[in-house]
């Protein structure tokens, strides 16, 4: 098979694509409640509202494609998130740097 | 005698209880596996409560696709009896075999109670019911608040399709946060119906709601022999 991919073999780099989903703005969301009640507890005193969501990270063979992000859109909407209650927010690449630096910051 | 499949998915905990309110109803319960894409030749299928998968991603959405849910989900679709209690209800909302979704109660406690309730529609497995008649039937979920958009929400009671309604004391409020008290809604043929109380529980006088709610107790057994009177008829 010709192409410009990693030859069998050889340890491709890993392409990493981060999705977000966000409950819907008018959909009550118990936990982020929950959340914001507990920060002036502990003094933090100025956040007026927070609301949570998850974070996915989808990892690949080589790099972020077009196509990749495309069907990691797909893989959004089909079972990362449910259209009826919550919204993809993002779906984008995580720079392979950006990856490593957090996990040194992580492990320091 | 009616056979009527109960699904066990890993995390199930009501598969038993469904099975035996089956064999109470007059029925024979044949037990049914996620992970076999065979529904056996059942005549109906309940999708029991409990957690499946460990509520994990969302309630219902791993077990939605589970492989025992693909000729589930064509039978359904022909008319095929089939009823979802609790977590059975999250997954056929999740399978898109009802609309809307269930999210975590507004009070954000877990609630177990002898729940009032009005049968509204005559579906498969409410048939034996009168309109508006009244019944106590428990209810245990953290996650069961009935969602959906406004113009599902009319649809849903524009077409007759809510099959059961919490019913609230005045002034009172539903025990999750449901849309406009929804308990339990069904599709427009009346072959599917997903519910959030478990007619399971209440199937046998002394081990259902306490006698102080005025019921014998056992409200929920016709859920299970409405499906099977009409296999019959």
């Amino acid at each position: 098979m010709a192409g410009t991919g990693p030859g069998p073999g050889t340890v491709g780099p890993m392409g990493r694509v981060v999705v977000e989903v966000m409950p819907k703005p008018e959909i009550l969301d118990p936990q982020g409640k929950a959340v914001a009640g507990a920060l002036p507890r502990l003094g933090f005193g100025r956040f007026t509202g927070v609301r949570q969501g998850k974070r996915f990270e989808l990892e690949v063979e080589g790099e972020v494609t077009a196509e990749v992000l495309e069907e990691a859109a797909r893989a959004a909407e089909v079972l990362l998130s449910n259209p009826v209650i919550e919204d993809v927010v993002r779906v984008a690449p995580v720079e392979a740097d950006a990856a490593t630096t957090a996990l040194a910051g992580g492990t320091a | 005698m009616g056979r009527v499949g109960v699904v066990t998915f890993p995390g199930s905990l009501d598969d038993g209880d469904a099975a035996r309110a089956v064999r109470l109803a007059g029925g024979e319960p044949v037990r049914l596996w996620h992970g076999d894409a065979d529904l056996k030749g059942v005549d109906a299928v309940v999708l029991p409560g409990g957690f499946s998968y460990g509520d994990y991603l969302r309630c219902g959405a791993i077990a939605r696709f589970a492989p025992v849910m693909e000729p589930l989900v064509d039978a359904a679709r022909g008319g095929l009896p089939v009823l979802g209690i609790c977590n059975g209800f999250q997954v056929l909302c999740e399978a898109h075999l009802l609309p809307g979704a269930l999210v975590r109660n507004d009070h954000r406690t877990f609630r177990c109670t002898d729940q009032r309730l009005r049968v509204e529609a005559s579906t498969a497995w409410t048939s034996e019911y009168a309109a508006g008649e009244e019944v106590v039937i428990p209810l245990k979920n953290g996650e069961g608040g009935y969602l959906a958009d406004e113009a599902t929400l009319d649809r849903l009671e524009g077409e007759g399709l809510v099959a059961l309604r919490y019913v609230v004391p005045e002034g009172g409020r539903n025990p999750n946060g449901s849309a406009r008290d929804i308990a339990g809604i069904t599709n427009a043929a009346g072959n599917v119906v997903g519910l959030m109380p478990h007619p399971e529980h209440a199937v046998e006088a002394g081990y259902g709601p306490d006698p102080r709610t005025g019921t014998a107790g056992t409200d929920g057994l016709r859920i299970f022999s409405s499906a099977l009177r009409q296999l019959v008829a």
